[in-house]
């Protein structure tokens, strides 16, 4: 395998006295799907903006496919797809996506294939204008997979997108990631990404305020983990005196606990014996790490 | 490069052909053209000139405020709308140059208009031949307007452009268009007029109003199309006017094929800054 397809290097960008990124050093490694999340101006779009060579940092080195930002070289390699991004709509899908098809020298006959593959076969040649939001994003799409891309970038890619085309589209994302390339997508749907990207990189006030795969950050964050006890009738009370937890309602327990800390619960939980009717164990979320890391409080308290 | 700047020009042309708008306005320049001919029949025996000649002036005063109508009308959206879609930062990360999009959109945004004119004074003349009252003369100056035509058609196409590059959203490009068309075609004659009236042949009379006359390529456009022609069948206004004021029509052949060469190169350069 090759280097990285993307590498920044302590990057920065302003824009006038806001300061969109701030020294940044990222990397996004072939075959890889990395997630980029962050609040609502957090710097996700300059990001990409700045790596597609849209913009130019104010600060440090971006590498792009073995050369500068937005080299006529690495453009040929690089798909992108824009934050709700609408078409001309006096063009039907299928020219659209012929055009795009011709400036990368692709053959014309694939056109159709792919349009297929998004699923607006019956749609392809009515005017996009008479296209629906998800329709359009569709077809934002199948531009991607014109060529072999080798570095993907997407800008939240699936708002917009019903939950049949979400799934559609993480299967194209994995297609393209298996094929080498490397795929960067911001996004805000957390519980999407969770279990559909190799790695995170969360973005706070235009840092990286974390960067691996969730596990780690997990581990990192030092998160607590959440244990539900649920008792035989009429021993809430005890179970809860007992493990020290809060009564949730008559028959369960919750215990926050360190993840170090949980086997030895685990072990003082199964003591109990016939008291306790199941246990459910809930490592924190995506979005547990996200709060955690971008300064907002966990959800439920830390112990 | 050919192949990418075609395949632009190829999209914007299918763009413009279902834009009705564009439709319109061709058939408003046909429907006029047509119209001012086959009315205009009257005065020819008694001006002993052919009524190709009569149409000529007629057509003249119609496309000098018809042209950058329609070439404004196509042009202005063709890049705000692209940013305002989010197309533009997208078309710029493909493997495609600025350099191709600006050439390719204006090449098929200058054969639509093209196609307009064509129309317009084709059937005209066609109309003027089968009835037998042309003269090679009369041809003469159907090709001189010809060439004026397009020259103003690709200067405003030029304008409407960087107009296009510099305006934030399409709505504002709109409006800064429709000022641009009443300020050049309509107020700057009027404050023209009002000028030389008030000058009486004085130094504006005299230096002023023929640099403007050239520099304008408005009044450049009239000046090459109307200065030759008998003075009799040119209505009054500022092409009446400037007779014998104004320097020759080769000064406006040179102003007309500057104008959108120069117009494009701005909009070319606002264009290659322009952070999309």
């Amino acid at each position: 395998m090759s280097g990285a397809r993307a590498r920044l290097a302590h990057v920065a960008k302003c824009y006038g006295a806001v300061v969109a990124l701030d020294d940044v050093t990222l990397a996004i490694a072939p075959g890889e799907r990395l997630a980029l999340i962050g609040h609502n101006g957090a710097g996700k779009t300059t990001l990409i903006r700045l790596i597609l060579g849209l913009a130019t940092p104010d600060a440090g080195k971006i590498e792009v496919l073995g050369g500068p930002p937005g080299a006529a070289a690495g453009r040929r390699a690089l798909a992108y797809l824009p934050e709700n991004v609408a078409f001309h709509g006096l063009l039907t899908g299928r020219e659209q996506l012929a055009l795009y098809a011709a400036l990368r020298r692709e053959p014309a006959r694939v056109v159709a294939g792919l349009i297929e593959r998004v699923g607006l076969a019956d749609a392809m040649d009515r005017r996009i204008a008479t296209y629906s939001k998800g329709m359009r994003q569709r077809l934002g799409l199948a531009q991607l997979l014109l060529g072999r891309p080798r570095l993907v970038l997407l800008d939240e890619p699936t708002s917009g997108l019903d939950p049949l085309s979400r799934e559609t589209f993480y299967d194209l994302v994995s297609e393209l990631a298996r094929a080498g390339a490397g795929v960067l997508m911001s996004s805000h749907a957390l519980t999407e990404i969770e279990a559909r990207t190799d790695r995170i990189a969360i973005l706070a006030n235009g840092r990286v305020v974390a960067d691996g795969r969730l596990p780690a950050l997990r581990a990192e964050a030092r998160l607590p983990i959440r244990l539900r006890v649920e008792a035989r009738a009429d021993c809430a009370g005890t179970l809860a005196d007992q493990l020290g937890g809060a009564r949730v309602n008559g028959c369960s327990v919750e215990i926050m606990c360190a993840p170090e800390a949980k086997l030895s619960l685990l072990g003082a939980i199964t003591a109990l014996g016939p008291a306790v009717r199941d246990i459910e164990i809930v490592l924190p979320s995506l979005e547990d790490v996200f709060r955690h890391y971008s300064g907002g409080n966990p959800r439920g308290d830390t112990p | 490069m050919i192949a990418r700047l075609a395949a632009i020009a190829g999209a914007e042309l299918r763009i413009a052909a279902r834009n009705r708008w564009i439709i319109l306005a061709a058939l408003v320049m046909v429907a006029f053209s047509l119209i001012l001919t086959l009315a205009g029949s009257a005065p020819t025996g008694t001006l002993g000139v052919d009524r190709l000649t009569l149409a000529v002036s007629s057509l003249a005063t119609l496309s000098v405020y018809l042209v950058p109508l329609i070439a404004l009308a196509l042009s202005y959206e063709a890049f705000a709308g692209e940013r305002e879609r989010g197309t533009m930062p997208l078309l710029l990360t493909y493997p495609v140059s600025r350099f191709e999009i600006i050439a390719g959109k204006f090449v098929a945004q200058f054969l639509t208009l093209a196609a307009a004119v064509a129309a317009g004074y084709g059937l005209t003349a066609l109309a003027l031949w089968l009835s037998g009252d042309t003269s090679p003369a009369g041809f003469g100056h159907l090709g001189r307007l010809t060439f004026g035509a397009l020259a103003l058609g690709a200067t405003f196409i030029a304008i409407g452009f960087a107009i296009s590059v510099a305006a934030r959203a399409p709505a504002i490009a709109a409006g800064i268009a429709v000022a641009v068309w009443l300020v050049a075609v309509v107020l700057l004659d009027i404050a023209l007029l009002g000028a030389l009236v008030a000058d009486n042949g004085g130094v504006f009379t005299k230096t002023v109003f023929p640099l403007v006359m050239v520099v304008s390529p408005t009044d450049a456009f009239r000046l090459l199309t109307l200065a030759p022609l008998d003075p009799e069948i040119v209505e009054a206004g500022i092409g009446g006017a400037s007779r014998g004021l104004a320097p020759s029509p080769d000064a406006a052949l040179v102003s007309l094929l500057a104008w959108p060469v120069a117009a494009l190169a701005l909009a070319g350069l606002l264009f290659r800054r322009a952070e999309p």
